[in-house]
């Protein structure tokens, strides 16, 4: 192969660079050093759902412009164009390990995968769905937390999204939250801390404050490792650390420990 | 401009105050032309302050969030001093710590036991460094999680006061789960099978403040804002310059008109020129009323009416 078919890639933790499908065969995880690239919502959900399974609902609904913000509506377009998407939040229903499940992915490319009333209400429809249909649900989080450009609109997704949880909770459900790079704001206070089971990405930035502002407000710099996957994980807040080549097989026995049938322990694509 | 005004208000109340006094300390005398020009002085400052409150009208949303961080605003002691007998506060997460920016109890509203809490932002300095100036941290949400079970189970309605710039963002608080504190408040909230009342009567910031608001009725004081940031911040963020504060205000529909006009606050309680501080007991006249009649149209529902009263007020945003 080639440069041009098999390009180099350079990594952002360690500076090194490695092959385009070194990389692909790793699910985009740093084959020196380990550290993971952000993904797409649409690859996410190739590397998790059996192949050929999935359904991508919900694409009517796209963000409006509730407070008439000057320059918002273009910069929707331009993200729009740049990722293909349109919202933050892919929901998706699809065979994980032979298991129909929900699956929702937060798109980082897509204004930061910041939550807005049109990504609230998918979130909040793809729950209900799930809760309606006895589906396990699978909500992969990335956000750097409100769409400011909402204003409260955005806000409300909070509390809307929460109380779909709950309910879903209530009525039975299984809800696996995977938390993943970075995991910030007003998604972590919301769905993305209200899982059955809580998993994160190796490194993973999770915090309700960005480390900016906490700087600013206690005058110090922050230890290495603050807010990581690691620190939640020892503080308590996360089951389990997962490697993005483990999460379908991690996945999968979550399913079937919650009486769950599964096709084997697959972690496959 | 209002920032200007208001100093001047309290500037005025001083010497209103003083000339009062002194008007009684010459009450004991013979009555002379000493009394009479106290007497005028007093007819002329109280007349200056009614035109310097009657230059607060027509404010812009800027103005509002001065106004709704002053320092003379009423806070929650007073509105429950006000409002409510026999309180007895509850104190502590019962896990780890009490934290005194989210203040609260069990009090007689009308004869009625409810559950009444909010963010505590303090006094004086010595109160605003205890309670972090109103930012919560995760053991405040705590506590007032357990605030509403309690409530849950002794059928109490429960009324929240919102007034916060926000959680606090620490590192201890970070270490114990703030997001995960807001978000479990919000559920919890969201299915609660009792009536629940927010009420900003201050700045209502971010998840902070929404965390104890998952109300069926949310009333907003006429002077108080709420939004989904410190206008602060969201200069910082959105603009890169904090300089653009009066902009920001414009943009981010924060007032209790615009919190009305997008349908998420249900009321608005009107308050005097210049706001709660120039007339407290006006405000806590009108929030008596509006609280009462909000609470005697829910306490007719069901739980599960209430529950799903709740959830078409925010589902439908």
């Amino acid at each position: 192969m080639d440069i041009e078919t098999d390009p180099f890639i350079m990594c952002k933790g360690c500076h090194r660079r490695s092959r385009k499908s070194q990389w692909e065969s790793h699910y985009y995880t740093c084959p020196v050093c380990g550290k993971l690239k952000n993904i797409s919502a649409p690859y996410r959900l190739s590397i998790i759902l059996d192949s050929g399974s999935m359904k991508v609902a919900n694409t009517g609904i796209s963000s409006d412009d509730p407070l008439d913000f000057p320059g918002y509506r273009g910069k929707l377009k331009e993200a729009e164009e740049k990722t293909g998407l349109k919202e933050t939040a892919v929901t998706a229903v699809g065979k994980i390990s032979g298991v129909k499940s929900v699956v929702i992915v937060l798109d980082s490319r897509f204004f930061m995968g910041s939550m807005s009333q049109a990504c609230g209400e998918k979130i909040t429809r793809a729950i209900e769905y799930a809760g309606r249909h006895k589906l396990p649900l699978i909500i992969f989080s990335a956000s750097g937390g409100a769409r400011m450009q909402e204003g409260m609109f955005s806000l409300w997704q909070m509390a809307k999204t929460a109380d779909a949880v709950e309910q879903f909770s209530r009525d039975g459900g299984l809800y696996i939250s995977v938390l993943t790079h970075p995991t910030t704001g007003g998604v972590t206070a919301s769905f993305a801390t209200l899982g059955d089971i809580t998993l994160a990405e190796p490194g993973a930035l999770i915090g309700f404050a960005g480390p900016r502002v906490i700087e600013q407000t206690i005058g110090k710099k922050l230890p290495k490792g603050f807010q990581r996957a690691e620190y939640l994980y020892e503080h308590g807040f996360i089951d389990a650390i997962v490697p993005r080549d483990e999460l379908k097989a991690t996945i999968t026995r979550i399913l079937m420990l919650h009486g769950f049938k599964t096709a084997g322990g697959s972690n496959g694509r | 401009m209002v920032d200007k005004i208001l100093e001047l208000v309290s500037k005025t109340d001083q010497q209103i105050a003083e000339a009062k006094q002194a008007l009684t300390e010459l009450n004991g005398d013979a009555v002379g032309q000493e009394y009479y020009d106290k007497q005028d002085e007093l007819r002329h400052l109280e007349g200056l302050r009614s035109d310097l409150l009657e230059q607060c009208r027509d404010l812009e949303p800027e103005d509002h969030v001065y106004i709704a961080r002053f320092s003379g605003r009423p806070h929650i002691t007073d509105f429950i001093d006000a409002l409510f007998t026999d309180f007895f506060e509850i104190r502590g997460d019962h896990l780890y710590d009490n934290d005194e920016a989210i203040y609260g109890g069990i009090a007689l509203y009308h004869g009625m036991p409810v559950t009444v809490l909010g963010h505590r932002k303090g006094k004086n300095l010595e109160e605003n460094m205890r309670c972090r100036f109103g930012m919560p941290s995760p053991e405040g949400y705590r506590k007032a999680m357990s605030m509403f079970s309690e409530a849950e189970k002794f059928n109490r309605p429960v009324i929240t006061f919102i007034d916060t710039p926000g959680a606090y963002p620490g590192m201890e608080a970070e270490a114990h789960g703030q997001g995960e504190a807001i978000a479990r408040s919000l559920a919890m909230m969201s299915h609660l099978k009792v009536p629940v009342i927010s009420v900003v009567t201050g700045e209502g910031n971010s998840g902070g403040a929404l965390a104890l608001s998952v109300a069926n009725r949310l009333l907003m004081l006429e002077y108080a804002v709420y939004s989904v940031l410190s206008p602060e911040g969201f200069c910082s963020i959105l603009f890169k310059d904090t300089s653009r504060k009066k902009e920001a205000c414009s943009l981010m529909h924060l007032t209790a008109d615009d919190m009305y006009k997008d349908k998420m606050a249900d009321e608005i309680i009107a308050e005097p020129a210049g706001g709660a501080s120039s007339d407290p007991v006006s405000v806590y006249d009108a929030l008596d009323k509006a609280i009462e009649r909000n609470l005697k149209e829910l306490v007719r529902m069901s739980p599960r009416e209430l529950v799903a009263d709740r959830h078409r007020k925010f589902r439908k945003i």
